[in-house]
This record gives structure tokens, sequence and C-alpha cells, in this order.
């Protein structure tokens, strides 16, 4: 009897770092904004920019609110961005690769070229240009960010649905008449599932990467609604006044980029027995 | 190796004419009149409908598909909407820019990441090792603006030695291609270290070993030479991620290159453009992609192309 996953996976350094600190984030953006009374529109203009201390400390932003209660709301919105980005990659990636592999033939062929058309643009240039034609906004850079996510999904289940095809079982699928669609959802599609796993969780990452440079260039949420990548914006134009605000955003943003990396590592390893 | 090149060259082709589709669709996402959007809310409806016939939007929208293939046929990319220029000719004057802060971050990257690879495939198991696999890891996950960000803090304002924006003297690219290239230091090092590691415990280096070649020529001529395509590889990988970086680097340091072009151009809704940089971006990446594949052969006479 194999070792259960999780085991192995405590058992992995980077992994055990990854996953907690992605308690931690998860933590803030679950029970954050509920034991903490916010209102990120509330200006307290006597108190901007001022350094770290008890009351405050992390200091406090460009509005006077508190760094680390703005930081804490801001977990949900951007982490938020990312799952809600890499579940339109996964959604109509998966599909595709899906059916692109398991099929092949013209349907393959199409797929392919769609995902090379896809993969020719750098994703933050085509998350740009996505949200340059669709407009700034929320829903327009989830929409941008999920977008530039597919075809690494594509690639992902389409190579996994290359191998399924040859397999025994399949073949046994087929040979009893069942049809594709059944076959591709009952029998390719979960068996993909740990390689499409360790893709999601690498490419929240990306996600959050590309959807904080969004907010970072103001195409994002707008302010005062607190979005990582909007908050290290704001305080970019702030930076000669108070060096100490571009800290903590892009801080944020790079641990929970790291944590998705460091977990998608150690999933890599524990859900490939043939490294164990 | 020539029919490869010509069978290369045409495969994409088809991939191109996508990517300009791509393009053309991308720019016609665009809710509301693109007219009225350029010519600005305060211009007159006899402004607004000159505009779109000069941009050719009173056509349906196959003709001005055609339109807008013929005229990349004929390397014609539109006019500006902001500067009035041709759209090529100021990505022509940007470009230079561009290409000096990625040759400078390619060369941080590059030089640095092989060296620290080096270094750790001789000290292998040691500290060397963790601290290699820590920048990687890093690298990935380090947003690129944070990054300018804390270096402009770090060495324009607290210390005070080098320029925080802008291109106006030659230290100017320290900062931006430093933090540009920082990022594909690890990845590289990591690559260099496996690949050397791999070559290094041949026989034919053990051979060299006991012919008497000193080890630091054992290392660079018989180890790196042969080691070179998987890192060749990494580089070419990183690439890409250069190019969207450097959109992001130029824009914190105020770098009047391509990529601080296509924000502004966003913000000027100056839509040719933003179009013709898009695909200016696209074309480069699989231009470069198509070069690293052509050096393998240059690198490693072993690898042939039927």
């Amino acid at each position: 009897m194999p070792e259960p996953l999780w085991r192995r996976l405590l058992r992995h350094r980077s992994a055990t770092i990854g996953l907690t600190l992605l308690a931690v984030f998860a933590l803030a953006a679950i029970v954050g904004p509920l034991v903490i009374r916010f209102d990120p529109v509330r200006q307290d203009l006597e108190r901007i920019l001022l350094p770290p201390s008890l009351a405050h400390p992390l200091g406090t932003d460009n509005y006077g609110r508190d760094e680390l209660v703005v930081l804490v709301y801001g977990a949900r919105l951007t982490l938020g961005l990312g799952v809600l980005a890499v579940l339109i990659g996964v959604g109509v990636g998966a599909p595709l690769g899906a059916v692109s592999g398991y099929l092949g033939g013209w349907v393959d062929m199409l797929v392919q070229r769609l995902a090379e058309i896809l993969l020719a643009f750098p994703s933050i240039v085509l998350a740009l240009a996505l949200v340059a034609g669709l407009g700034p906004g929320l829903r327009n850079v989830i929409i941008a960010v999920g977008v530039s996510s597919i075809p690494g999904f594509i690639r992902v289940v389409r190579a996994s649905a290359l191998q399924l095809r040859e397999l025994m079982y399949v073949e046994a699928a087929r040979a009893l008449g069942v049809s594709s669609g059944r076959i591709l959802l009952r029998h390719v599609l979960p068996n993909a599932a740990a390689p499409l796993i360790v893709q999601a969780t690498i490419q929240m990452g990306v996600a959050i990467l590309v959807a904080a440079g969004l907010g970072f260039f103001g195409l994002g949420v707008q302010p005062p609604t607190p979005e990582w990548g909007e908050l290290l914006g704001e305080a970019h134009t702030y930076i000669f006044r108070d060096a100490n605000l571009a800290t903590f955003p892009g801080l944020c943003i790079l641990l929970a980029v790291l944590a998705f990396n460091l977990t998608g590592d150690g999933l890599r390893d524990a859900l490939d027995p043939r490294l164990g | 190796m020539l029919t490869y090149v010509g069978r290369r060259l045409l495969a994409a082709i088809p991939t191109l004419w996508g990517v300009a589709t791509a393009v053309f669709i991308m720019a016609r996402l665009l809710p509301g009149d693109p007219a009225r959007v350029i010519a600005g809310i305060n211009a007159s409806q006899d402004q607004v409908d000159h505009l779109r016939r000069q941009l050719g939007l009173d056509q349906p929208l196959p003709v001005q598909y055609l339109d807008f293939l013929g005229g990349l046929v004929r390397l014609d990319l539109g006019t500006s909407a902001h500067f009035g220029d041709p759209v090529l000719a100021e990505i022509g004057s940007r470009l230079p820019y561009t290409a000096e802060l990625a040759l400078a971050a390619l060369a941080v990257a590059v030089v640095l990441g092989m060296l620290g690879g080096v270094v750790a495939a001789q000290r292998r198991n040691t500290v060397v090792d963790v601290v290699i696999s820590t920048v990687s890891v890093l690298g990935i996950s380090m947003p690129t603006y944070w990054l300018g960000l804390m270096l402009i803090v770090l060495f324009a304002i607290q210390f005070r030695l080098l320029p925080a924006a802008g291109a106006d003297s030659p230290e100017s690219v320290v900062l931006p291609a430093v933090t540009l290239g920082l990022l594909s230091v690890g990845l590289i090092a990591r690559m260099t270290r496996s690949s050397l590691l791999e070559v290094l415990g041949q026989d034919y280096v053990r051979t060299a070993r006991a012919k008497g070649v000193s080890p630091a020529r054992v290392v660079v001529a018989h180890g790196l030479r042969n080691a070179l395509v998987p890192i060749l590889t990494a580089i070419g990988l990183q690439l890409g991620s250069l190019m969207g970086g450097a959109v992001v680097t130029e824009s914190v340091f105020g770098w009047p290159g391509v990529g601080r072009l296509l924000l502004d151009s966003i913000f000027s809704r100056d839509y040719p453009m933003v179009q013709g940089l898009v695909l200016l971006f696209a074309v480069t990446y699989i231009a470069v992609n198509l070069l690293v594949d052509l050096l393998y052969v240059v690198v490693d006479p072993r690898v042939r192309y039927a």
C-alpha cells in the first residue's frame, strides 16, 4: 500500500513551506474580512503615511488606512482573482486538451494551432492586449488572465490524453461501444487529474503575478479597493515620500506566488511515484 | 540544414497568420465606437466621421480584415492615433532602447547564471546548491515590478548611486537590466549545474583528466561546450519571459522602449499602435524560438535535421 499523498507532501521540505504559507494566506482571505471591520473608502487624512508603530504594525497608507488591515483585506481580492482566472483556464483548456489528444486528427490539428497562437504571446502581453480591448476592471482582468493561461492547460491534458488513449482499459471501453464523450468524461479526464492539479497550482502563481501586474499599472481593480497589485501601483507614486509603502504589498505578492510554486513542486514529486 | 530552415520558416507562416488574426480580433473586442474613443469626448460628430473614414472603420469587417492583412504584407501597420506618425516608424525609433535593455539583462542572467551553475557543479551538495535552488524559485515567483521598485528604493533613493528612471546617462540601464536579468539567473544556473554534472560524468572527461588536462580546461572546453544545448534551451525559454518582463521593467523605470510604448498606448487608446506592438511582440517571440532551435546545430554538430 503506497503512502498517502498528504504524508508524502509533508515529508517534502518545499511543499511544507508552501502549504504553510498558503494556509496563512487562505486564513487571511477567508477569515480576515469577517473579523476585521474595514471600509476601504473611509479615509483618515490625519494619519497618512505613518511609519510602523504599535497601533499600526506596518504603518498607514496614502489614505490613512492601516496597512496591515488593507493587506489582509486585499488577500481575498488578489487570491480570488487568481482562483477565478485559473478556473477559466482549466474550464476551457482541460476539455480542449482532452478532446484534442483523444480524438486526434483535424480536431487535434485545430486545437494545437490555437494553442500555438496563444503561446506566441508572452502572458503579460496577451493579458495587456485583452484588457486594452475589453477595458480595465475586475471582471476583465479575470478574463484576460484566464485566457492567457488556457494554452498551458491544453498542453498538459493533451499529453495525458495521448498516453491514455493507448491504454488497455480505454480500448476495452471503446470495444464495448462506450461513446467518446463518456470515455473522455469517465476515463480520460479523471486520469489526467494529477498533472492537471500540478499545472493549476503553478499557474495560480503566474495568474497572481499577471493579475497583480495589471493592477499595478492601474488596469485592474480601481482604487481605493485594496488589491495587492493596485496597492503597489499607488505606492509607486509615493515612492519618494515613503519608500516603506511599496515594501509590504510586493512582499505579499512574492510570498503568495512562492507558496504556489513550492506547493506545485511538492505536488509534482508526490504525485509522480516513479520519482519516489 | 537549409531545407530544415526553409521548412521551419514555412511552418511559421500559418502561426503568424493566426497571430495577426488574433490581434485583429482583440483590437475589435472594444465595446463602443473606436473612432469616438480615439477622437475624444469633445470632438464633433464631423470629426469622428472623418476619423472613422480615415481609419477605414466605416468599411465592413471582412474588408477591414483584408486591408489589415494587406497592410501587414506591405509592412504597413497603419498610423498612430496619438503621434500621427506611421506605427512602424515610431516602433523603430523605440526598438533600440528595448534591444539595449534586453541584451544587458540577458548578459546579467547568462554570466551570473552560468557562473553560479559551474560553481554549484564543482561544490555539489553544499550550501551553494541550496542558494541556487532558492534563487531560481524566487526568480520565477518575483513580481518584476516590485523588484524594480525595491532596487530604486535601495540604489537610487537610499544610496543615491544610480538614476531611478529615464535613459539620460549610460548608467541608467544598470538598474532595469539587473531587475530583468536577476529573474532568469536561478533557472539558468540550475540548468547549467545539472547539464554540466551529466557531462562531467562521461568517459571522455575522465580521459581528459587522466591525460593531464588542467581542471579549468576540462570544465570549460570539455564540459561546458558539451553541456550547452540544454543550457541554451533554458536561455531560449527565458527569452519569452524576458520580453514580457521588459514591458513591466520599462514602465517601472521610465525606459523609453517599446514595452513602455505599449502601456502608454493602452492608456492613450492608440489602438493602431497597440495592435502593431502586440504583433511585434508575438512575431519576435516566434522568431527567437526559431533562432534558438537553429542555434542547436551550431553548438552541437551531433544534432542533425532530416
